[in-house]
């Protein structure tokens, strides 16, 4: 998601611009294609919501309508799913810009002048992206299970209560969220710190202010384009996301969210306008979000 | 830079931090004085790492696990998993593996070309309906998975197109594209146009000013991009569970095999996929920092 | 002159009737200039004057609105950059940073299919004594040797004219009068037409043997350097062209020779053919090295203009001569450089000194004058200092 990578080119005017049929050469076959395989699925799927069952009462075969109590059904029906995807997208995300922004610091702000050692630390960063999420998930999943290593010698030293258990809980859900988002969270924070001028700082401290407040009131708000971009990219895929919160991995029957039941009514009980309906709600509800939240923390420009 | 074009940047070895180096403030002496703050962040960055790291070493160790279907309690230690890693199930894993790297290498070749294309047209030219182009661009990045995986899907099924590779294929490079154009534009945006009109000054045409200087110097971008891309089709689930009918790719593999247990053949397949990958990322990065080094040498 | 051979030796350039207009501004308003064959021509003039705008122009890397280019007689208005037998050193020197230097300089080489392209590249190489550097890449190379690059990668295609857009902008000082010789060595080896462009009046009055001096889109004065330095004809080029001491008044007096005009009360006398305008309000001045300072005061001389008392208010060493500000009464301030012949400075600031200079070095201006006279007559401190700020802004807006 190039929030801030859209932006800075646009910001700087090109002086070699020029209109050219060469332009539509270039444009018209990318273009087209995410017309053809991005917009109109788009419209597909607003059309699919809409849909009402067959009159022979075929499972999975639906007219064309305008069946807007579709709607109203999803979200009486999955009401909890929808809040539980945004509660714990939000949480995840602040978890995850808790624990990058040390991280993403030391990288960009204290290892600057050792080149070698920022890039070997941002491969570590991106290592987890190398192995299957899934297998990251499962692994988690068995490291946390009952039965694990680390969860029976926490109960055996008594640092855990016997009848603990994070399987199958919002918070191995949440964990699980948190984890496989970090490196969408760090890499946008460190782009931002690498730049920082350290001479801000300075001037913050040579004006009497104490470690703590340069860091709040300069290190902060100058970070405030890479704390857009990586809650931003946190929290629209982890709304989405099913994997963390399935009962195979990561969830129980009580952390379902809503990519868990459009998942279930798409291709399981081929509900396809229960399913269209959740996904456009879902889609509705992250642009209202993320509009919301661009304009608030002022920076509009990087959309 | 958004995260993934930073993840490309660094895929490709290729993030160019030197020449920032007089934007960020002059070289201090080290302070001597050693306060809290001077050991309490590197001691948390170490933990931290390692906890980022903990489910690549499980996954790691578990694929020399002697297990027998699934793959959850350590039964001992054997490089079986590793040398016959085809030889379960009827070689499905190897099968569905086989299947990623396909559809990956196709859907990175075609995003990579079109989204260069596109890259190339938003820095270059002037047109109309540049703002809507521009957000038909990025859209697809601000669109959940699942929301993309079920348009498409909705698509396919009211096309009566019937859900195979193509499909697959089709959807990888919807949402590949966006990422290549935003990779590449960077790098065409920080083009000097002097060196193409330098180029065509020394009686360059067109096409030569093209492939002698835009191309190669586009390259590193392109290459970024194109690494980007496979990394993101070739660990799609999502999407590619709600278009791919019953062609298995290597992540639904997992996310079916799930329920009934993971054998530790999937382990030895990402364990490889990932030193690979790491191999080829450290390379890069080596290389790029002996490069700077000797730069900096031969220059005085 | 097709592209596939050499030119045998530089070509005229003409460009006749150029106008130049971007979206939302005029590059350039209407331009009529020649260079002839060999010359080295500068274009001088500050930042959005129009002087790279030409330049790319003529390289044909932007198309004129209205107007013709002719090279050597023939017109190439409507051939593309790579048909011109032109090529360009620019400013940031564009080497391709993916190509070895030698590659680089043989690159034009190569696109006309000319044979021997390596020879001739390292022959190029060779003249600005950078062949043992051959097989390096341009990032490896310092910003003077860059530049050497540059100008070996461009005449090595000997162009009929050769254009070379601030390319010493990026040199310290030390480097730059270095590449100055060398460039005009080369100019004279091989015998090429130079067009430069820069807003450094130094390096054009070095190096080139016509200046043209331009601003706002137009040629405001064009000749040889002594020349416009002596006679400027205009206040612009009176003081982008080094510094100059104006003075506006009206003509009160004319002989066959001389003109006299009344500045604030004090009589200036300028030799009437070194004179644009000869009646009514004109704008008359003397460069600063002119003026010699007095420290009494000295007697009537004819031919002489002699003005003072005034009070030193500022003094400045600058090592080679020293810079007086003098307020003068009915005039405000003038700037004296004196050479530095003895230690110390020969007047404090606050003491007072007479200035005269010969009618010989006057000059007088075809500007109609401002409305509002440059140095208003009551010339208190006050309005000195706002005069020396408002100066001083311009002076740091221009740089």
């Amino acid at each position: 998601m190039a929030f801030a990578a859209f932006a800075t080119t646009e910001a700087q005017p090109q002086t070699t611009r020029r209109k050219s049929p060469i332009a539509l050469f270039l444009l018209l076959p990318g273009i087209l294609y995410l017309v053809l395989f991005f917009l109109t699925p788009l419209i597909s799927l607003i059309l699919t919501s809409l849909q009402a069952p067959s009159e022979f009462g075929d499972i999975g075969v639906y007219d064309y309508a305008f069946n807007w109590q579709n709607y109203v059904t999803v979200i009486q029906d999955y009401w909890p799913h929808i809040l539980r995807s945004f509660g714990y997208a939000l949480l995840a995300t602040v978890f995850a810009l808790l624990f990058s922004y040390p991280i993403a610091y030391f990288i960009g702000v204290k290892a600057r002048r050792r080149p070698l050692l920022q890039s070997l630390l941002l491969v570590l960063v991106i290592a987890p992206f190398f192995i299957s999420f899934l297998l990251r998930t499962l692994a988690w999943k068995q490291i946390l299970s009952d039965e694990s290593l680390i969860i029976t010698s926490l109960k055996a030293l008594s640092l855990l209560a016997p009848d603990a258990y994070f399987a199958g809980t919002p918070f191995a859900v949440v964990f699980g969220l948190t984890y496989n988002f970090i490196p969408f969270m760090t890499l946008p924070l460190y782009t931002t710190l690498e730049r920082l001028d350290t001479r801000y700082l300075e001037a913050g401290s040579d004006l009497y202010a104490n470690s703590f407040t340069v860091f709040r009131k300069v290190t902060i708000p100058l970070s405030m384009p890479g704390i857009v971009a990586g809650t931003l990219l946190t929290f629209i895929p982890a709304a989405g996301d099913y994997v963390n919160a399935s009962r195979d991995f990561l969830g129980g029957p009580d952390t379902q969210m809503m990519g868990n039941v459009i998942e279930a009514n798409f291709l399981v009980l081929l509900n396809y306008p229960a399913a269209a309906a959740l996904s456009i709600i879902l889609m509705a509800a992250i642009l209202v979000l993320v509009g919301v939240y661009v304009k608030r923390s002022g920076t509009e420009d990087l959309l | 830079m958004s995260g993934e074009v930073q993840a490309a940047a660094v895929l490709g070895g290729l993030t160019e931090s030197e020449e920032l180096e007089d934007r960020r403030g002059p070289q201090r002496p080290r302070r001597r004085r050693i306060g809290l703050g001077d050991w309490l962040l590197p001691v948390y960055v170490v933990l931290a790492f390692i906890f980022l790291l903990i489910p690549i070493a499980y996954t790691f160790v578990f694929s020399f696990n002697d297990s027998l279907k699934s793959n959850i309690a350590w039964r001992g230690f054997t490089f079986d998993k590793w040398l016959n890693v085809c030889n379960v199930e009827g070689g499905a894993v190897c099968e569905a593996f086989g299947n990623s790297i396909v559809i990956g290498l196709v859907s990175t070749v075609v995003a990579t070309t079109l989204g260069t294309m596109i890259a190339i047209a938003l820095v270059r030219y002037r047109f109309r309906a540049r703002s809507a182009i521009s957000l038909l661009l990025f859209l697809p990045m601000a669109t959940p998975e699942v929301v993309l995986g079920a348009g498409l899907a909705a698509q396919f099924l009211a096309v009566g197109v019937p859900k195979d590779m193509l499909t697959i294929i089709l959807a990888h490079t919807m949402f590949c594209i966006s990422f290549v154009v935003v990779t590449v534009k960077a790098r065409v945006a920080s083009l000097d146009p002097a060196l193409e009109e330098a180029g065509r000054d020394l009686y360059g045409s067109p096409r030569e000013v093209f492939w002698r200087i835009t191309f190669p110097l586009l390259t590193p971008g392109i290459m970024a991009a194109a690494l980007l891309s496979f990394a993101l089709s070739f660990d799609d689930f999502i999407i590619t569970n709600f278009n791919s009918g019953s062609v298995t790719t290597f992540p639904k593999y997992i996310y079916i095999s799930a329920s009934r247990g993971i054998p530790a053949e999937a382990n030895v397949i990402a364990s490889a996929v990932f030193l690979v990958a790491l191999a080829i990322v450290v390379i890069a990065q080596v290389s790029r920092a002996a490069r700077a080094k000797r730069l900096a040498a031969q220059m005085g | 002159m097709s592209i596939r051979e050499f030119a045998e030796s530089g070509a005229d350039l003409e460009l006749v009737g150029i106008q130049k207009r971007f979206p939302g501004f005029t590059a350039i308003e209407e331009l009529d200039l020649t260079i002839p064959a060999g010359s080295f021509f500068a274009l001088l003039g500050p930042s959005g004057c129009g002087k790279t705008t030409t330049l790319r122009l003529v390289a044909g890397l932007e198309e004129p609105t209205a107007g013709r280019i002719l090279i050597g007689g023939k017109d190439v208005t409507d051939t593309k950059a790579h048909q011109r037998p032109v090529n360009t050193v620019f400013q940031s020197y564009a080497l391709f940073p993916h190509m070895s230097i030698i590659d680089n300089v043989a690159f034009g080489l190569k696109r006309r299919r000319i044979g021997d392209a390596q020879t001739k590249a390292h022959e190029a190489l060779k003249l600005v004594e950078l062949d043992h550097l051959a097989q390096r890449r341009p990032a490896q190379l310092s910003g003077g040797q860059q530049q050497r690059v540059a100008l070996a990668r461009a005449i090595v295609n000997r162009p009929a004219l050769l254009l070379l857009d601030e390319p010493l902008g990026a040199l310290d000082l030390k480097l730059r009068r270095q590449m100055q010789l060398e460039l005009k060595t080369i100019q004279e080896e091989v015998g090429l037409t130079f067009l430069h462009v820069t807003h450094d009046q130094e390096e054009a009055m070095t190096m080139a043997d016509t200046v043209a001096v331009m601003n706002k889109g137009a040629i405001e004065q064009m000749g040889a350097p002594e020349e416009l330095y002596e006679l400027p004809r205009t206040a612009f080029v009176a003081n982008f062209l080094g510094k100059s001491n104006l003075f506006t008044g009206d003509v009160v007096g004319t002989t066959e020779s001389a003109m006299t005009v009344d500045a604030g009360g004090h009589r200036i006398t300028v030799a009437t053919a070194r004179s644009q305008r000869h009646r009514g309000l004109v704008t008359v001045g003397v460069r600063p090295e002119k003026v010699t300072l007095h420290a009494e005061q000295p007697d009537e001389v004819a031919d002489r203009n002699l003005l003072g008392p005034g009070r030193v208010i500022d003094v400045s060493f600058a090592g080679v001569s020293t810079e007086y500000i003098v307020a003068v009464p009915g005039v405000g301030t003038m700037s004296v450089f004196a050479q530095n012949m003895t230690f110390g400075p020969v007047a404090h600031e606050g003491s007072e000194v007479w200035l005269s200079w010969d009618v010989e070095h006057g000059f007088g201006l075809s500007d109609e004058p401002d409305e509002s006279s440059r140095f208003p007559a009551d010339a208190d401190t006050q309005s000195i200092a706002v005069q020396r700020r408002e100066a001083l802004i311009t002076e740091l807006e221009g740089s």
